[in-house]
């Protein structure tokens, strides 16, 4: 068989997928939101002063980097209910997304976390400053700039896991065009499109991620 | 409890098999496409430079997932159509070798220049140079990042059983409708994972260590 783009087919699901890829947004951004969160509080939980917290955290973390993300949605999805939680499947899905970056995030803050030098802990301590404080207004501010673009690089991975989620048939971009693929017989043009769509994307978000660095490393490069 | 999981534990285990035997062939592909990528990115004639820089961005830039279902969907229509597992493997392969690529490429820049200038005054010729002098030494700074992509494979594998190959994950999801033993399944099947994750990072370590060990006694010698 012949090779053929359809112009005409490619038109009509054109809006369809459209509407599909805003659900690929939307599990990306608060996917990587609570991965974002959740990476800190692992990272700072990998810093406790009790042993115990420290060797959990540290355990999970490395659990959940070890294991495929695929297993984890269908755990998310699948055994939770038997514990009573019965999640619907969008949920699990950015759920497990969000969990499984969360200890991709922890691993970066770790390393901005520790560049902080000793002395800035010692300074606050010296200035009577709380622990909370010291964290919040002398140590994240410092830390965080200049891992935006680790950071960032985690959002486009997780970006392109989200078509994952069609394993538990989240009707996001990779699955709609599954079912439009298998309505019609013809699957050249939707997969190509879904793999098109996310070239675009990432290509722009390396793009930004570059500058970022070029932008940070002249706003920052003096200091350091 | 244990009488159940020992009666899930022979299925799994097939399906094990069937990972680790993609893990290994995707492994092989990864590496090679990665070597010819690098060398052709920084080292090539402009078309293939090109071509290189194409094939790593694109399989950088879409998703894992998203290749394997292109290879299995579209790639019939070109008038090739590949056994499932042979999809799997080249989907996988190409995908981590992509990445695997850049890691090549930096542990190559990573070599002091001063090598490359030595090679040239000793007459060496470019690929010369590149096999014998810079590759074994830029070799040892990429053991951990592949060791890294290794385990990413790992994980990548669990997305054939998305076409009906009948890998770890996909006997998971099996057993799954036909036992309903839901926990005691998803568990096993994570610790199973977990464990060969853990055995790539002990090999990939002890690899490291002997090939470190036999540098340095070359530079002292």
């Amino acid at each position: 068989m012949q090779l053929e783009w359809d112009w005409n087919y490619t038109l009509d699901i054109l809006p369809v997928l459209g509407q599909a890829s805003l659900l690929t947004l939307k599990a990306t951004l608060l996917g990587f939101a609570l991965a974002a969160t959740l990476g800190l509080v692992f990272a700072l939980l990998r810093m406790s002063r009790l042993a115990p917290v420290r060797w959990s955290a540290t355990s999970l973390v490395e659990f959940i980097r070890s294991t495929p993300l695929l297993i984890q949605i269908f755990f998310l999805y699948y055994v939770m209910p038997e514990f009573g939680l019965t999640l619907d499947a969008m949920t699990a899905g950015i759920l497990a997304l969000g969990l499984h970056y969360a200890c991709y995030c922890a691993e970066v803050y770790r390393a901005g976390l520790d560049n902080i030098p000793k002395g800035q802990w010692e300074a606050a301590i010296a200035l009577n400053l709380s622990p909370y404080i010291t964290f919040r207004d002398i140590i994240i501010p410092q830390a965080i700039p200049p891992l935006v673009p680790a950071l960032g690089n985690y959002l486009v991975a997780l970006f392109k896991e989200t078509p994952l989620l069609s394993a538990i048939a989240v009707l996001e971009l990779m699955q709609t065009a599954k079912i439009l693929a298998s309505e019609s017989f013809q699957y050249t043009e939707p997969i190509t499109l879904v793999g098109l769509y996310f070239l675009f994307f990432s290509l722009i978000a390396a793009a930004l991620t570059r500058q970022l660095e070029a932008w940070l490393n002249t706003r920052h490069g003096g200091a350091r | 409890m244990f009488a159940e999981i020992l009666e899930l534990l022979p299925e799994l285990l097939r399906g094990t098999l069937m990972t680790v035997e993609l893990t290994l062939c995707a492994a092989v592909v990864a590496i090679t496409a990665a070597l010819i990528a690098a060398v052709s990115k920084m080292y090539g004639p402009r078309p293939l430079r090109w071509l290189a820089i194409a094939y790593i961005e694109v399989f950088r830039g879409t998703s894992a997932l998203v290749q394997l279902f292109w290879l299995f969907f579209v790639l019939p229509y070109f008038g090739v159509t590949l056994e499932p597992f042979a999809v799997g493997v080249v989907a996988l392969g190409l995908n981590i070798g992509a990445y695997g690529a850049e890691v090549i490429r930096g542990s190559i820049l990573s070599i002091d220049k001063g090598q490359w200038e030595a090679a040239t005054a000793l007459n060496l010729g470019r690929m010369q140079t590149l096999r014998r002098i810079i590759l074994p030494q830029a070799f040892v700074a990429m053991i951990p990042p592949w060791g890294n992509l290794f385990i990413e494979l790992l994980k990548g594998t669990a997305l054939v059983s998305m076409i009906t190959l009948g890998d770890l994950a996909f006997k998971a999801q099996q057993l799954n409708q036909n036992t309903l033993r839901t926990l005691q399944i998803f568990s096993l099947v994570l610790i199973i994972y977990l464990c060969l994750s853990l055995l790539i990072t002990v090999l990939m370590r002890t690899l490291e260590h002997r090939v470190a060990r036999g540098l340095l006694r070359g530079r002292a010698g």
